[in-house]
């Protein structure tokens, strides 16, 4: 099975990415933009998925890592000016070094605590980012840099086009490494732990480690996005990692169902793209500024408490449940076995009579 | 003293004249013969966001969110000013279509929104975006794309830095000049009393405090307590306060605080002489803030009488119908826009926007965006403010100066004559010596 799975992911985010190149090149430069920010948004919530989703730990400072990637990225272009790609490199490795260290605290505490303690470091960072060393980070202010499209591809290509291509691509290759992750030995250490830390440490499990370990693929992740949205907006201020994006974070990974990548994918694009169509469709009905203006938060509302109302298990739950309803209907209940070859790929169930649910709606109740 | 101030005003004259030369130059020598001289030009698609019959500029405004009680007014304000100029002959027969979108005052949103306001509506300007973090996210992206950035809605001197962001201009009394303004009344007239600073802990607040110690000198100070504007618990700092002993608290502080400043202080029977950032301190947003709280906290309160004698600085005229800008806009807000209250934030929206109508008259009949920079470059006349602009091909700064007024019956009433002074640590604070301008009869600005 893990034989066929990689070529398979790889096909699936070659087509993700040839569509994405399409789109980039038919819509405006506003579209290029989000389609940027959507692939910013998928790379944190994606690897913060993994962390409470498999791992079972909690964290609500993710956009801390957010910000270290981001200012180191920021600084290595400002200072050193080095290809971005090394530049990529060296943000997401000096993320996996805040993550192993933060990882070391979290992987004794649980809960409340756990949540407590990244609650702090989500405050604490852009905080005192804003205030300590106002001449490396740049105070409130912080660091505007450039970046610029590479020759080959001409002087008249738009920016934004780029930037869409670098980031998703960045989001994709994040993507497949963590879904073969989730199905290798580590993976599955992670859903042990999270199931029955007791249970998994009787099994020889090195529960800290594997909990560690999560955050450090986690932190990793969170910091390639920051990495990525200092490229895409063209710097990093204090203000990009505020409370509200580590939250907002895990409000993605919850709606498009926790625990699963394309879910992380479902969130980010109702995190991006809900609040400007709300707001086009608000503006185009001629509604008055006041009514205007509160209309996509209160739809945002509307839609958080739908989805938990009807799909529990987030988007990627609910798009499975609809899937294997219609197969039932069209192929007869003995046919079910099949769904798993037309659903997204990344939790391909092995054994055929696993009937009515998926693996990780089942992971996901207990 | 008086011999530097009149060289620096020689300096600044002879800077002026310069760029009024070279944007004269730069405008008769370049191929398009429509900018100033001839009147009978046909109007073209001369810019992005510009049609023949169409202007569109953008902005990013606090529609929701801890920021937009109060600042939400400014907004409509601008746009009941455009709509009346569109009224009345428009720019050069054009009519100004202003789209704001709601930030929430969250830079991330900020970046989106503008994003979408120039790469997808394609402004011809952004307009009087709010705020100092929210606008710090778009700055450089709006310099990269060469966009007029006119008359950001912050008193941060982060605007004024012509070389690094050349299309981006404040408006507003700068929180600096405002701070040297305020601390030299606060040194000439509470001479002897303890001071002590309450203000935001960030550019904002760091930038008033820096204005303010270059006139109070350090002796006086007893106290300096900072706040974070997401943190509403501030019993611990006026503790502080009141512990110090301070007889005068000057505040660098958004309405929402000054409000919390005055009830915490009033908790613990502490009552200092306040003196208010006019940032934080529009009587009629104050006062109804403070019974907003109180009533929150279970307690009764008259807003107008607890801000009765508190001491702030103005920009702009006072709301009174002695005042014929204040009779140009009220007669504008009745038929406008009549809903919201004619208060110091309403007021902010329709003299930010008469003085773009200005810069977007003196750019011509048929401006590219840098014609509207250069235009800005060259000056402005000074319309509703009470002190000239600073504008200049290397000062971005807005308005120059502002007088103290004190809080009676819920209007500010002037205290001092306008005074004016720069940026740096030495510059003096003297009054300003020209007149304050009326407005034009028609209530829109003459090419």
């Amino acid at each position: 099975m893990t034989m066929r799975t990689l070529p398979r992911r790889l096909g699936v985010a070659i087509i993700v990415a040839a569509i994405v190149v399409f789109l980039s090149i038919k819509l405006n430069a506003f579209r290029d933009f989000q389609i940027a920010q959507i692939a910013v948004e998928v790379t944190a919530v994606a690897g913060l998925t993994v962390l409470t989703g498999l791992s079972g730990q909690i964290s609500l400072g993710h956009a801390a890592f957010m910000a270290v990637g981001g200012y180191t990225t920021s600084l290595l272009l400002l200072h050193l000016a080095w290809p971005f790609y090394a530049v990529l490199v060296v943000a997401a490795a000096v993320t996996a070094i805040a993550g192993a260290v933060v990882g070391a605290a979290a992987a004794r505490l649980r809960g409340p605590y756990l949540a407590g303690a990244t609650l702090m470091l989500g405050v604490a960072v852009p905080a005192a980012i804003a205030d300590a060393w106002p001449a490396t980070f740049g105070g409130d202010q912080g660091l505007n840099i450039t970046f610029t499209t590479p020759a080959f591809l001409g002087v008249n290509f738009p920016p934004t086009r780029w930037q869409a291509w670098v980031a998703t691509l960045v989001a994709l290759i994040v993507l497949v490494l963590l879904a073969n992750l989730d199905r290798s030995r580590i993976g599955r250490n992670w859903r042990a732990v999270r199931d029955d830390d007791a249970a998994a440490a009787l099994d020889g499990i090195n529960v800290a480690a594997a909990r560690i370990r999560a955050f450090v693929v986690s932190a990793t992740c969170a910091g390639l996005a920051g990495a990525l949205l200092a490229i895409v907006t063209l710097g990093v201020g204090p203000g990009d990692f505020t409370l509200t994006v580590s939250i907002a974070l895990l409000t993605a990974a919850v709606i498009g169902g926790l625990g699963t990548l394309p879910g992380a994918l479902w969130g980010s694009l109702v995190i991006v793209l809900l609040p400007t169509y709300v707001t086009d469709v608000a503006t185009s009905h001629g509604l008055s500024s006041t009514v205007g203006s509160n209309i996509p938060p209160a739809v945002y509302g509307a839609v958080l408490i739908l989805v938990m109302l009807l799909f529990p298990q987030g988007i990627q739950g609910g798009l499975r449940r609809l899937l294997s309803l219609l197969v039932s209907l069209f192929f007869g209940p003995d046919q079910k076995s099949r769904t798993w070859r037309v659903a997204p790929p990344t939790h391909v169930t092995p054994s055929a009579d696993d009937a009515s649910a998926g693996q990780h709606e089942k992971e996901g109740t207990s | 003293m008086k011999r530097s101030q009149r060289l620096r005003w020689q300096a600044t004259a002879i800077a002026t004249v310069a760029a009024l030369g070279v944007a004269a130059c730069s405008s008769s020598s370049s191929s398009t013969p429509t900018s100033t001289s001839s009147s009978t030009a046909p109007l073209t698609a001369s810019a992005p966001g510009i049609t023949p019959t169409s202007i569109l500029i953008g902005s990013h405004q606090p529609l929701t969110g801890p920021a937009a009680p109060g600042y939400d007014e400014i907004a409509p304000a601008s746009t009941a000013y455009f709509d009346y100029v569109n009224a009345h002959g428009g720019i050069y027969g054009r009519k100004i279509i202003y789209k704001y979108l709601n930030d929430a005052y969250d830079p991330t949103t900020t970046a989106s929104v503008v994003r979408q306001l120039v790469l997808q509506d394609n402004v011809y300007a952004i307009f009087n975006g709010l705020g100092t973090p929210t606008h710090l996210a778009v700055v450089g992206f709006l310099n990269s794309e060469k966009v007029p950035d006119a008359f950001v809605a912050s008193g941060c001197d982060c605007w004024d830095n012509p070389t690094t962001y050349p299309e981006t201009f404040g408006w507003q009394l700068d929180y600096i000049r405002e701070g040297k303004i305020l601390g030299q009344y606060v040194a000439q007239h509470f001479k002897g009393k303890k001071i002590a600073y309450f203000y935001q802990d960030d550019e904002f607040g760091m930038d008033g405090v820096k204005g303010l110690e270059d006139e109070i000198p350090a002796s006086m100070v007893v106290a300096k307590e900072s706040y974070v504007d997401t943190n509403v618990n501030i019993a611990p700092q006026v503790a502080a306060l009141r512990a110090s002993g301070a007889q005068v608290v000057v505040a660098y502080s958004i309405p929402a605080f000054t409000a919390l400043l005055k009830l915490n202080s009033l908790k613990l029977g502490f009552n200092p002489q306040l003196v208010v950032s006019s940032v934080g301190s529009d009587p009629i947003t104050l006062s109804g803030l403070l019974e907003a709280y109180a009533k929150q906290g279970g307690a009764t309160v008259n807003g107008n009488a607890l801000i009765q004698g508190m001491i702030t600085d103005e920009y702009l005229p006072a709301l009174s119908t002695s005042d014929p800008w204040y009779n140009l806009f009220l007669k504008i807000h009745n038929q406008y826009d009549a809903k919201e209250p004619l208060d110091g934030n309403f007021f902010y929206g329709m003299a930010v926007a008469y003085t773009f109508v200005e810069a977007m008259f003196k750019a011509g009949r048929n401006p590219t965006r840098a014609d509207l920079v250069a235009a800005i470059n060259a000056g402005l006349p000074q319309g509703p403010m009470v002190a000239p602009f600073a504008y200049s091909s290397t000062d971005h700064d807005g308005v120059t100066g502002g007088y103290i007024g004190v809080i009676q019956n819920g209007v500010v009433v002037e205290k001092t004559p306008v005074m004016v002074t720069d940026t740096t640590a030495t510059g003096a604070v003297t009054p300003y010596t020209g007149s304050e301008q009326s407005p034009p009869a028609s209530g829109v600005p003459s090419p």
